[in-house]
């Protein structure tokens, strides 16, 4: 029965979503060409947690690895999202950007060097606030330079999510690969509750948060470029193959003129039903889409 | 948070260092390397105050059969002593690999 061949593909599904961390920056290289940079034993972490009475983590829950995707030099930078809600502090902040700045200066020295970003992040940590926001802003601008020579991947497996600012850094993105568990966007679900009340978004209502913050709807309305299966080799290969295509020839921040005029053409005066939105939002301006 | 520290007689060596676990809600983060000398030293920094006699419970109940030479750092978000039996557990089979 056929009942029976999706449950054994279901259970024989190796997930990358249940991989720890370090496991899944792995998962993406050739195998045998990663080693890890700044890694636990390297011991630099947070200053500021324990003077908050917060215990830190060894790596400040972001793990950075060198080594080859698709047979070409890449850097892959993964967020622990069990750590402080994958929340970027000064050390984690650093060690991401210094890390996209190598790549760069891999790539002006004529070594093509990529970067993934796995973001299972609710962005600035709250503890390191100001040093968070400067970390984010760096970040951006590093990933602009880095962008200019090589793709820059950012992936979101899930179940944490990519929120607040790390969410723009995603949309500086060359490619953003998502899976269906995932979610991507400024303001959270219990954020926008708090700020505009139930009647605007009940928080509670998982079937909306990802209609609306889900991959799939991300996919659908052009904000992410691939929806994978939690598929270790799938996801591995989407990687490869975005690695292998090189940078776009125009980003997706670059498009403002597309996404200014979809948004002006949007009837803002009644609330859009997710799946009408869907369809209204990709046939609106898909002919510019296509330039 | 809390700092706490405890030192056991040891005498074997161990092959090599393993790091185990998440800083994350009730779960915690071992790092443990091999040392020098005769002794196994506990570093704990946690973020639940007050526990320190579960803390020597349980480590005291590890280390009468664990007689590795090491020093074992953890960073703990307020794990059950079942979970820090667990870890430790994994850190041991991991540095044995």
């Amino acid at each position: 029965m056929s009942n029976e061949g999706y449950n054994a593909r279901f259970i024989n599904r190796q997930s990358f979503i249940e991989l720890d961390t370090r496991e899944r920056a792995k998962a993406l290289f050739d195998a045998g060409t990663s080693r890890e940079l700044l890694g636990p034993f390297d011991r630099v972490e947070s200053p500021w947690l324990p003077m908050q009475g917060v215990a830190p983590q060894a790596d400040d829950g972001c793990v950075v690895m060198k080594g080859r995707i698709a047979g070409q030099a890449a850097v892959v930078v993964a967020l622990e999202g069990a750590f402080q809600g994958g929340s970027i502090g000064e050390v984690s902040g650093e060690k991401m950007t210094t890390a996209l700045d190598l790549a760069c200066a891999d790539n002006e020295k004529g070594v093509p060097t990529s970067a993934v970003i796995l973001l299972e992040t609710g962005g600035v940590r709250l503890q390191e606030a100001n040093l968070g926001l400067a970390a984010i802003a760096e970040l951006m601008a590093s990933i602009l330079a880095l962008r200019k020579h090589a793709p820059v991947i950012c992936l979101t497996a899930g179940t944490v999510g990519c929120f607040g600012g790390m969410s723009l850094a995603a949309g500086l993105a060359s490619y953003v690969v998502m899976t269906r568990e995932a979610r991507l966007g400024m303001n959270g679900p219990e954020v926008i509750e708090q700020e505009n009340g139930v009647e605007e978004f009940d928080s509670s209502d998982r079937a909306l948060i990802w209609a609306i913050h889900g991959g799939e709807q991300r996919y659908a309305t052009g904000l992410a470029d691939a929806l994978v299966d939690d598929d270790t080799p799938q996801i591995a290969d989407a990687i490869r193959g975005f690695v292998s295509m090189g940078v776009p020839p125009v980003h997706r921040s670059s498009q403002v003129a597309l996404f200014r005029g979809r948004v002006e053409k949007l009837d803002t005066s009644r609330q859009w039903d997710p799946k009408e939105f869907r369809a209204l939002w990709t046939t609106n301006g898909s002919d510019e889409e296509k330039r | 948070m809390e700092q706490i520290e405890f030192n056991y007689p040891a005498k074997r060596k161990v092959p090599k260092r393993a790091h185990v676990g998440v800083v994350g809600s009730g779960d915690l983060e071992v790092l443990l390397e091999p040392a020098e000398g005769e002794v196994a030293h506990v570093s704990i920094r946690t973020s639940v105050d007050g526990f320190l006699d579960t803390w020597k419970a349980v480590l005291d109940r590890f280390f009468t059969k664990y007689d590795g030479v090491v020093r074992i750092q953890i960073n703990d978000a307020g794990a059950t002593p079942g979970n820090v039996q667990l870890r430790l557990e994994q850190a041991l089979e991991v540095s044995e690999q």
